[in-house]
């Protein structure tokens, strides 16, 4: 999965012969990051991809899943929150908690995109595992309500529910062989790992073990703070939410070990072998920092990281220096048209070196403090993703 | 949508502002801290992902769940910052409303706090949103506001109506009680004239849609928008004339090849096609933040354009964009 570590040249593919001036594109040493034969590999079932809010990562997710696709996988993609473009770049008008399957994928294999819808997944969820009376019961209780549309942090469990559903769908009927997973724009960065670890503290909680109390018989068992407790919470929330509280954890009572069951057993998944994580950033400080913590992270969870994306890098085509070029710039007639033109293309090129240049540092600074983390930069494109050729593209970049 | 410019309207005391990851939503936040500073105000910025953006972007050590100046102005104005955290803000809401001393510490052993904070998805949203409350109301014992205005660099557009009015959600469930009150008090200070959400975006198609979508969804939930801010506005080496003639293809290579040989630089055919290829590139990028401004006419918002810093942002930089700010308006 992971490559042997071999040392990189960054940048454009200079001509052999003909320069102006010595290379001096900046180079980064880490390793090289091998998405084809990530991709390839069988063993791999799972990928996921994690990142920081606004780096591509949904893009990046959707461009592997459909160069998987094309090199033979049955492939599933599971989104949370794409733009409307990515959906209809993928040919569907929209996507919904089904899997939809995408059409115009070349060669023997195939793909299918589906995007997390939270609230019905849970219901789902309390479908499937309750009795039709009490199903009915806690969809309709106004905690449940709540806290299934509206509040943050739902979206993290049901993330977790959905793809331990597609991995037993593709176990079972054998439908995919590799699911591709772009994770929630979660606050702190990885939410998405804590989930199973939230719930079985919310269901090993005492809270909740008060809350089941008068339900669940003896009361006696319980500290004399119990009443002081329920007493004070009443006061703040006013009895009746304390009431559909309970309501709802009672009816729900049933429902939680298979919750955490579940959990439990998509966190093991993604620790093993047959997955893979893929952290995306773009070369700025504040994302390269987020994907620095998802690194650290992700190892302290033994979860296994193949690797870092590091999206829309720039990559001037000329190998002039910034400096040669803007000299070259000041010695044109700004008032001849074709010579100004001339100077305005050496400074557009300058101006690319640069910001090619500070990308650079970034990227090593990261290499340096994680040197075996390997890596891809993929050039930005100067137009945005419309089509399955526009992510059969970003594909082609990513594997370099 | 009342105009800045609209005598009646009063003077912001809570400034929010959000924006799509990566479109530099703090920066911003602490740009527009900054320039209210300059104008003499008392400000605290808030964050309250747990990302201590504002102690970098400050150049500041990693601020405790405490009000820490990060900047002063000539004339009395200075920058106070808070990393707002859930379960502090908890602690401390029991403390200073309810005197919940041996309550506090109850609620603390069966787990409540925990539940309360990490747990129970939402909840934290109601405490980070009542801490902001509590300090845009704040008195000294004279009787003044401790702070003029606050700026609260706020969850990410895709999040912002959900997070702004999450004490709508709670007055939905709890009908009675100091909880729901306090919901209530919350709710008519973010829909009043008095706030403004501002929505940074860059001139990128997915940013700007997701922009347009977070406007529809503020109105809908009654919540003001305020500016949209559009960062990291790239500017051209090029002027007009030299982008109409890239542009219609009629520099040809060899009279760019004569012309860089007059510069003194030693050409050949691939420099000059990659030269003229990085051209074509940047005219692209150059159109496509025009479509993506055009796109931006439609709102019912004033639009602001902030430049994109090459070499990075530091303190000069913030300046410049707190200046920027101020010189098109946003307050």
């Amino acid at each position: 999965m992971v490559t042997v570590p071999r040392r990189t040249k960054y940048g454009p593919q200079r001509p052999p012969t003909m320069r102006v001036a010595p290379p001096r594109g900046p180079t980064v040493s880490a390793p090289d990051l091998d998405v084809d034969g990530l991709l390839d590999d069988r063993a791999n079932r799972i990928i996921v991809c994690c990142g920081a809010g606004g780096v591509g990562k949904t893009t990046a997710s959707a461009a592997l899943a459909l160069r998987a696709a094309e090199r033979g996988r049955r492939v599933c993609v599971l989104t949370i929150d794409p733009a409307r473009r990515l959906a209809q770049s993928m040919g569907l008008r929209e996507l919904d908690n089904m899997p939809r399957e995408v059409s115009g994928i070349r060669g023997t294999g195939s793909l299918d995109a589906m995007m997390l819808d939270m609230k019905r997944t849970f219901d789902e969820v309390v479908e499937a595992h309750a009795p039709p009376a009490k199903a009915e019961q806690i969809l309709a209780n106004p905690f449940y309500i709540a806290l299934s549309s509206s509040f943050a942090g739902t979206q993290e469990y049901m993330a977790m529910e959905k793809l331990g559903q597609l991995h037993a769908e593709s176990v079972r009927a054998g439908r995919w062989d590799l699911i591709v997973v772009d994770t929630p724009p979660s606050r702190s960065a990885l939410d998405f790992l804590d989930a199973p670890e939230r719930l079985s503290s919310l269901l090993d909680g005492r809270f909740i073990k008060l809350l089941l109390a008068p339900t669940r018989g003896p009361a006696r068992l319980l500290s004399a703070g119990v009443g002081l407790v329920t007493a004070t919470v009443s006061k703040l929330l006013g009895a009746q939410v304390l009431r559909d509280v309970q309501a709802f954890v009672a009816a729900f009572d049933t429902l939680f070990g298979g919750f955490r069951q579940r959990a439990e057993a998509t966190y093991a998944l993604l620790q093993t072998r047959g997955t893979a994580f893929l952290v995306v950033a773009a070369a700025e400080p504040d994302a390269l920092r987020e994907a620095a913590y998802f690194v650290e992270r992700l190892t302290a969870d033994q979860m296994p990281l193949a690797g870092l994306v590091v999206n829309r890098v720039t990559t001037p085509a000329a190998s002039l220096s910034a400096e040669e070029a803007l000299a070259g710039a000041s010695r044109l007639d700004p008032h001849d048209s074709t010579q100004s033109a001339v100077a305005g293309l050496l400074r557009v090129h300058a101006e690319r070196v640069r910001v090619q240049h500070r990308e650079a540092r970034l990227r090593r600074r990261f290499a340096a403090a994680h040197p075996t983390v390997s890596s891809v930069a993929v050039p930005s494109l100067p137009s945005d993703v419309h089509d399955l050729a526009g992510l059969r593209r970003i594909g082609e970049l990513l594997a370099g | 949508m009342p105009s800045p410019a609209d005598p009646t309207r009063p003077r912001l005391r809570l400034h929010v502002v959000t924006g799509k990851g990566g479109t530099g939503k703090t920066t911003l936040a602490g740009a527009l801290a900054l320039a209210l500073a300059w104008d003499g105000e008392r400000v605290l910025l808030c964050e309250v992902e747990g990302r201590q953006g504002i102690a970098q972007l400050f150049d500041v050590a990693p601020l405790p769940y405490e009000e820490r100046t990060v900047a002063v102005a000539p004339g009395g104005g200075e920058v106070r910052a808070l990393a707002i955290d859930g379960e502090a803000a908890l602690l401390e809401y029991l403390q200073m409303y309810y005197r919940l001393g041996r309550a506090g510490r109850a609620l603390d052993r069966f787990g409540v706090i925990d539940f309360a904070t990490t747990i129970a998805p939402g909840l934290r949203d109601v405490l980070l949103t009542g801490k902001v409350y509590e300090a845009a109301r704040r008195r000294n014992p004279s009787g003044d506001l401790v702070y003029d205005a606050i700026v609260l660099d706020a969850p990410p557009t895709g999040r912002i109506a959900r997070f702004l009015n999450v004490n709508t959600e709670v007055a939905g469930l709890a009908k009675v009680g100091p909880i729901r009150h306090q919901a209530d008090s919350i709710m008519a200070l973010m829909r009043s004239r008095r706030t403004a959400v501002h929505l940074v975006t860059v001139l990128e198609e997915m940013s700007v849609q997701e922009t347009l979508d977070g406007i529809t969804e503020l109105r809908r939930a009654g919540l003001p928008v305020g500016h949209v801010l559009v960062n990291l506005v790239r500017g051209s080496p090029l002027d007009d004339s030299a982008r109409t003639a890239l542009g219609a293809g009629s520099v040809a290579a060899l009279t760019v090849e004569a012309a860089l040989h007059k510069a003194g630089i030693d050409a050949t055919p691939q420099l000059v096609a990659q030269l003229m290829a990085e051209g074509e590139d940047h005219l692209g990028r150059l159109q496509l933040q025009s479509a993506q401004r055009q796109a931006l006419l439609g709102v019912d918002a004033p639009v602001i354009e902030l430049p994109f810093v090459a070499h990075g942002v530091d303190l000069g930089a913030l300046h410049d964009l707190a200046e920027a700010l101020t010189e098109q308006g946003l307050w």
